[in-house]
């Protein structure tokens, strides 16, 4: 097989050049990196949350370090899903690469406007619904902590959609394999896993939080033997394509989720200290195959 | 455009034991690089496995005829701790340049830092001079042994310095110090909040434009991962592309 097609893989009707994608909230809208890498070396890019309406986020500080990771609480500060199809889109319809938007909400109407709106666009050939944010008051991760609420948001959206539906859902929870699988039922074409964990972090000398919200979401390779392990139970008892996301920091990491059940991957948190890293690890799996004398990097799929 | 490539360290000089100035060679011409700009220093890796984001650090000096720049670093937590045991000869990796940097205007300005903070002030100092514009630069630091790159400043701007023991210059803080009575076209500000804060109020009671240089925390410094806001009459705005500089009326709560 031509070593190009040998990275080729489809999320229902996407197609992508290689298994790699980039992380919504951790990727802007992809032109912010292409100083450092060409978008057409990536399979797909899942550009920032897009609300109904304008959301102005939490109140720094929305940051901390923590080992191996960190904490997050942005809470999905964007301009709306009018201003992404006017001002972001027109910017982006060309780019030669899959753009995913990313769609949240904080009620199921809200989340089937902004699926109408992004079925519009020709040119975003996939959404990722994102039931699974730990940082908005309402809505994000209620949708995806609960297994009815999960079919009616998933099903409710499915009518509004017609393209590829990618499910993003949330390790903060007892049994991911029923939201995964309520999901399905609802129409999911591909789910995607793990949104961050909910974890906070202190400071003993100030004696405080170091996020204003308290809690935030956990990001970065100290997710990712929980990632691994949602990814293996979730593959192992749906029929979607699954991606797989959380702490992926080099070619490795990316594999290993391949090996536990994924058709393709998102590197996330790791965008932020090597910029050119999703390319590089997209090379890097080009190597694997060659290396591993691969005819098509899903034959080492779910074997795990 | 922005950058992401390895500097090599010309040397690690040590001003206290929680201060040091990195100087760092470029392997090709600098590109054009605005006083107030910052620098996002790889830590994690070889250099240090517990450290895991960048650290964002602004331009202290830069010298397009030697390709050298110069970052002033305070030890703040276990990244910068590790970066202080930078030796000559080792790589650093940068992404550079970000922010946005100070808007150059009027005929006579006034520089005011404090601390580590006022690291940026010496290169924007360089800047002024070339475009023959009056510069007094007040710093205050909290004593002697705390003040850095004095003849520098001094061969750049008239120089007036406060010590919060009284060991140089004047005893006290920069916010009562009486070159402030003066009239300017601008102030330029950077250290800590409460004195950007200050400084601000003075700025604006006696109407003058006041820029000030945010350090917020951050994870990318490429205005992706919208950490590191600040609460403008705009809005929500990213330091890391909005600023690092910002019309301190611009913002709230200064």
């Amino acid at each position: 097989m031509n070593n190009a097609k040998k990275l080729e893989v489809q999320i229902k009707d996407m197609s992508m050049r290689n298994p790699v994608m980039t992380a919504s909230g951790t990727f802007g809208y992809g032109y912010d990196y292409e100083d450092f890498l060409s978008l057409e070396n990536l399979g797909a890019i899942v550009v920032k949350a897009t609300t109904l309406n304008k959301r102005e986020g939490n109140p720094y500080p929305r940051m901390a370090e923590t080992p191996s990771g960190m904490l997050n609480a942005v809470g999905l500060q964007n301009n709306g899903v009018e201003y992404f199809c006017n001002k972001i889109y027109p910017k982006l319809k060309d780019k030669k690469t899959n753009v995913i938007v990313n769609v949240s909400g904080s009620t199921i109407e809200e989340y089937v406007e902004v699926a109408k709106y992004i079925n519009t666009l020709p040119n975003i050939p996939a959404i990722e619904l994102n039931i699974s944010c730990p940082n908005v008051k309402e809505g994000g991760m209620a949708f995806g902590t609960d297994p009815s609420m999960t079919q009616r948001v998933v099903s409710q959206v499915r009518k509004a959609y017609n393209k590829t539906l990618i499910v993003k859902l949330s390790p903060n929870v007892t049994n991911i394999v029923e939201i995964a699988q309520a999901a399905e039922n609802a129409g999911a074409d591909s789910l995607s896993l793990i949104n961050t964990l909910l974890g906070m972090a202190v400071d003993s000398e100030k004696k405080t939080a170091l996020l204003s919200t308290i809690t935030g979401g956990l990001s970065g390779p100290a997710i990712k033997p929980v990632a691994l392990r949602c990814v293996w139970q979730v593959a192992k008892q749906t029929k979607l394509p699954i991606i797989g996301i959380g702490g992926i920091m080099n070619t490795q990491d990316a594999i290993e989720f391949i090996l536990v059940g994924a058709t393709a991957v998102q590197v996330g948190t790791a965008n932020f200290i090597h910029p050119s890293i999703s390319e590089e690890i997209a090379k890097g799996i080009a190597e694997y195959v060659d290396r591993h004398n691969l005819n098509h990097i899903t034959d080492i799929r779910g074997i795990i | 455009m922005k950058y992401c490539k390895d500097f090599t360290v010309v040397s690690n000089e040590i001003i206290t034991p929680s201060l040091f100035i990195l100087r760092l060679q470029y392997p090709e011409a600098l590109p054009e690089i605005k006083a107030g700009q910052f620098v996002e220093i790889l830590v994690e890796g070889e250099r240090d496995k517990d450290v895991f984001l960048r650290r964002p650090i602004s331009f202290h000096d830069v010298n397009y005829e030697t390709n050298q720049i110069a970052l002033l670093v305070q030890v703040v937590g276990k990244g910068t701790a590790s970066l202080s045991k930078a030796k000559k000869g080792d790589k650093l990796n940068l992404i550079f340049p970000l922010g946005n940097g100070f808007t150059i205007m009027g005929k006579k300005v006034l520089l005011v830092g404090g601390g580590c903070g006022a690291a940026p002030l010496l290169y924007l100092l360089r800047i002024l001079k070339q475009q023959n514009i009056e510069t007094h630069t007040l710093i205050g630091c909290k004593d002697v042994n705390h003040l850095f790159s004095k003849s520098e400043y001094q061969s750049l701007s008239s120089l007036y310095i406060t010590t919060e023991d009284g060991s140089y210059g004047e005893k006290g803080f920069v916010t009562s110090h009486p070159i402030l009575q003066q009239t300017y076209d601008a102030i330029y500000c950077c250290g800590p909040t409460p004195m950007l804060k200050a400084i601000s109020k003075h700025a604006k009671e006696k109407n003058i434009p006041c820029f000030v240089s945010l350090e917020h925390s951050m994870a990318c410094g490429i205005g992706v991962c919208l950490c590191c806001v600040v609460d403008t009459q705009q809005g929500n705005k990213r330091t890391c592309v909005t600023g690092p500089i910002f019309l301190s009326t611009d913002l709230k709560d200064f």
